[in-house]
């Protein structure tokens, strides 16, 4: 009998045979969306290099993805994406990792390497909660959740990612959840055609951890969350604060061209004077 | 010119593609003179956000097969610490400058001090090996630079240049040799066209070939406990051991390779030993003591990481006293101790006043009282 192979079986590193996510992590919707991008846009898997730092999120690349793949310290994955870039700018530049990651520990990269303007594409896999550490608030806990370090609830204000990503500058910003694996893949495509910093955040559900402290026991019901309370941008105009503020505004936010900045240091290396070759 | 611009040339001349820095006094002009001048070679100069990013930016670059540095002072060698660990867990050439000030803390930004010498071997966290070099000189800033880029390379590891406040912004003759002549080493890297699944790409104690990006190598480059193909084990404990071995002992099987020591004493003497600017106070002091008559000589550490354990040991055999002299207050001391006290007394001599090296007067009263 012939052996089925999953038909993106070919982009994954052959060593690996088993994953690591939980039960209902969205991790692999996620995966899925990703490689189906580099698939439909007929692209070589080495046509990429992929950098994450460290949490759940960030082994789905490593040592998944069959590519070179650097794996680094919590919350610098786009710094080292920077460097990487610098040194290889042909190369398509991924970094894929979690909202404590870049948002918590390495907001500084993400917001400065917005500003810049830097080609790479960032997924940042938003699960609202410290997964791998055993389910602590982040950054993007919403208020009054109980978690592990805020056992009587949180009393922060969460962040916007997708908002906080426009505001420092990117020129291509994308939001979906794992109801949206199709969208997904659609804005990974145009993010990896495009000139500069690309930003997709995805709701992505924790049922182990975060589905558990918030009373969301199972991911079936925390998809079915995301599902009744996404709305499309452009749905959202005229819409007051209030009447969005449980929803999940998703979309793609901003799709601009701007100067790119690798392609900036090009041009400042032949004012002074260098000439290749 | 001066230290920390022949510390950027001396980079240029290494092969340096791309570096990565925040400001910070006093290595600033290190900064500056790589910003202007790599460009003009192909290059790039990028003024981070911090010094974390600096560092992560630099290891990345390294990964795709550049010549690679950073340069900053102690406040950034502490930021950068867990990188540059992380440098040395996933065998990365790269090239640490750190012109030291006086600290702890904010400190005194433009005073030269030696404080951050064990920081260098002990920065990070875990048991792991560093290559460390110590100019004293304008000159030895541009050739320790070249060492330390090919050291880097050579062994697939961070190299530290521990220069300071006073080497950096000293002005003294610097000679820059013909491009041909220098030597300049790069890493070994996979033959092209490797089957990504047999590449052993780590933990090889002869140094294994590294698997750059954009070769087609399919590097797994992690932090994370990894064995000789980088594939993670978080289970066996024994590719821990193996991992931390291999790591310590690809820079211990080299020492001999590596250490470099000036030595200018003879049996019976008492020896200054000594590294970095305060070298150039105890050969004055040790040529004062001879022309006094007394029997002086020195031994200046030019690699103090790994710990020339064998070089000390050999001069505490034929030395009457040992004395240390650093600008600080005992960091080297314990162990030129440790590998000198079985031979010959060893004494330490700190400066009259920390940021300031020792006056060579003092040094030869120092020889007097121990030859009494």
């Amino acid at each position: 009998m012939k052996q089925i192979v999953h038909p993106l079986r070919r982009f994954v590193r052959p060593s690996v045979t088993s994953s690591t996510n939980c039960p209902g992590c969205g991790n692999g919707i996620v995966t899925q969306s990703i490689l189906r991008a580099v698939d439909e846009l007929e692209m070589d898997i080495d046509d990429f290099i992929f950098v994450s730092g460290i949490g759940c999120a960030a082994w789905i690349p490593s040592p998944l993805f069959n590519a070179d793949v650097l794996h680094c310290t919590h919350g610098r994955p786009i710094a080292y994406a920077l460097g990487v870039k610098m040194g290889l700018p042909e190369k398509k530049v991924m970094v894929v990792s979690g909202d404590g990651d870049l948002t918590a520990i390495g907001g500084n990269h993400l917001i400065h390497n917005a500003r810049r303007n830097v080609e790479m594409t960032v997924v940042c896999i938003n699960n609202m909660i410290y997964g791998m550490t055993g389910g602590q608030a982040g950054p993007t806990t919403p208020a009054g959740v109980k978690t592990t370090t805020t056992p009587y609830g949180s009393f922060e204000n969460p962040f916007d990612i997708s908002r906080l990503v426009i505001a420092a500058g990117a020129s291509f910003v994308a939001r979906w959840t794992t109801m949206h694996p199709r969208e997904i893949t659609g804005s990974i495509k145009k993010a990896v055609s495009r000139k500069g910093f690309s930003f997709i955040e995805v709701y992505s559900q924790c049922p182990v951890q975060f589905g558990r402290k918030s009373g969301m026991n199972g991911s079936v019901q925390m998809m079915e969350d995301y599902r009744k309370r996404s709305i499309r941008v452009e749905k959202t105009a005229g819409l007051t604060a209030e009447q969005l503020k449980d929803r999940i505004v998703v979309g793609e936010f901003v799709d601009i061209q701007k100067p790119e900045m690798v392609e900036e240091i090009e041009k400042i290396r032949a004012g002074a004077g260098w000439r290749p070759g | 010119m001066m230290g920390n611009e022949a510390c950027a040339e001396g980079a240029l001349a290494a092969g340096c593609e791309f570096a990565a820095a925040y400001p910070i006094t006093p290595a600033t002009e290190i900064a500056n003179r790589l910003a202007a001048r790599l460009p003009q070679v192909g290059g790039a100069f990028l003024q981070m956000e911090d010094e974390i990013s600096s560092i992560a930016a630099v290891i990345g670059a390294s990964w795709t097969g550049r010549k690679v540095m950073t340069v900053t002072s102690g406040p950034g060698i502490s930021l950068m610490s867990e990188n540059i660990g992380f440098a040395v867990g996933v065998e990365t050439p790269c090239v640490i400058v750190n012109v030291q000030r006086g600290s702890p803390a904010t400190g005194m930004p433009t005073v030269g001090v030696q404080g951050d010498v064990v920081q260098a071997k002990h920065g990070a966290h875990g048991d792991y090996e560093i290559i460390a070099l110590c100019p004293s000189s304008p000159q030895e800033m541009f050739d320790h630079t070249i060492r330390a880029f090919n050291y880097a390379e050579k062994y697939r590891t961070p190299v530290f240049i521990l220069s300071d406040a006073f080497v950096g912004h000293m002005r003294e003759e610097v000679r820059i040799p013909e491009a041909a002549t220098i030597e300049r080493i790069c890493r070994k890297i996979p033959p092209h066209g490797a089957d990504p699944q047999t590449i052993k790409g780590f933990l090889d104690e002869d140094i294994a070939p590294m698997p750059i990006f954009g070769r087609g190598f399919k590097a797994h480059v992690t932090g994370s406990c990894h064995d000789e193909a980088g594939k993670r084990n978080l289970i066996d404990v024994s590719s821990l051991d193996l991992l931390v071995r291999s790591l310590s002992n690809k820079i211990i099987k080299h020492k001999e390779d590596i250490t470099i020591v000036d030595s200018n004493y003879a049996k019976g003497d008492v020896v200054l030993v000594s590294y970095g600017p305060v070298a150039r106070a105890a050969a004055a002091a040790a040529g004062a003591a001879r022309t006094a008559g007394l029997q002086a000589g020195t031994l200046r550490m030019v690699t103090v990481w790994p710990f020339p354990d064998h070089e000390i040991e050999n001069m505490a055999r034929k030395a009457k006293h040992v004395i240390v002299l650093e600008n600080n207050l005992g960091q080297m001391y314990p162990y030129i101790k440790a590998a000198a006290a079985g031979f010959a007394d060893v004494s330490f001599l700190a400066p009259s006043l920390v940021g300031q090296i020792h006056e060579p007067e003092r040094i030869v009263a120092a020889i007097r009282e121990v030859v009494q």
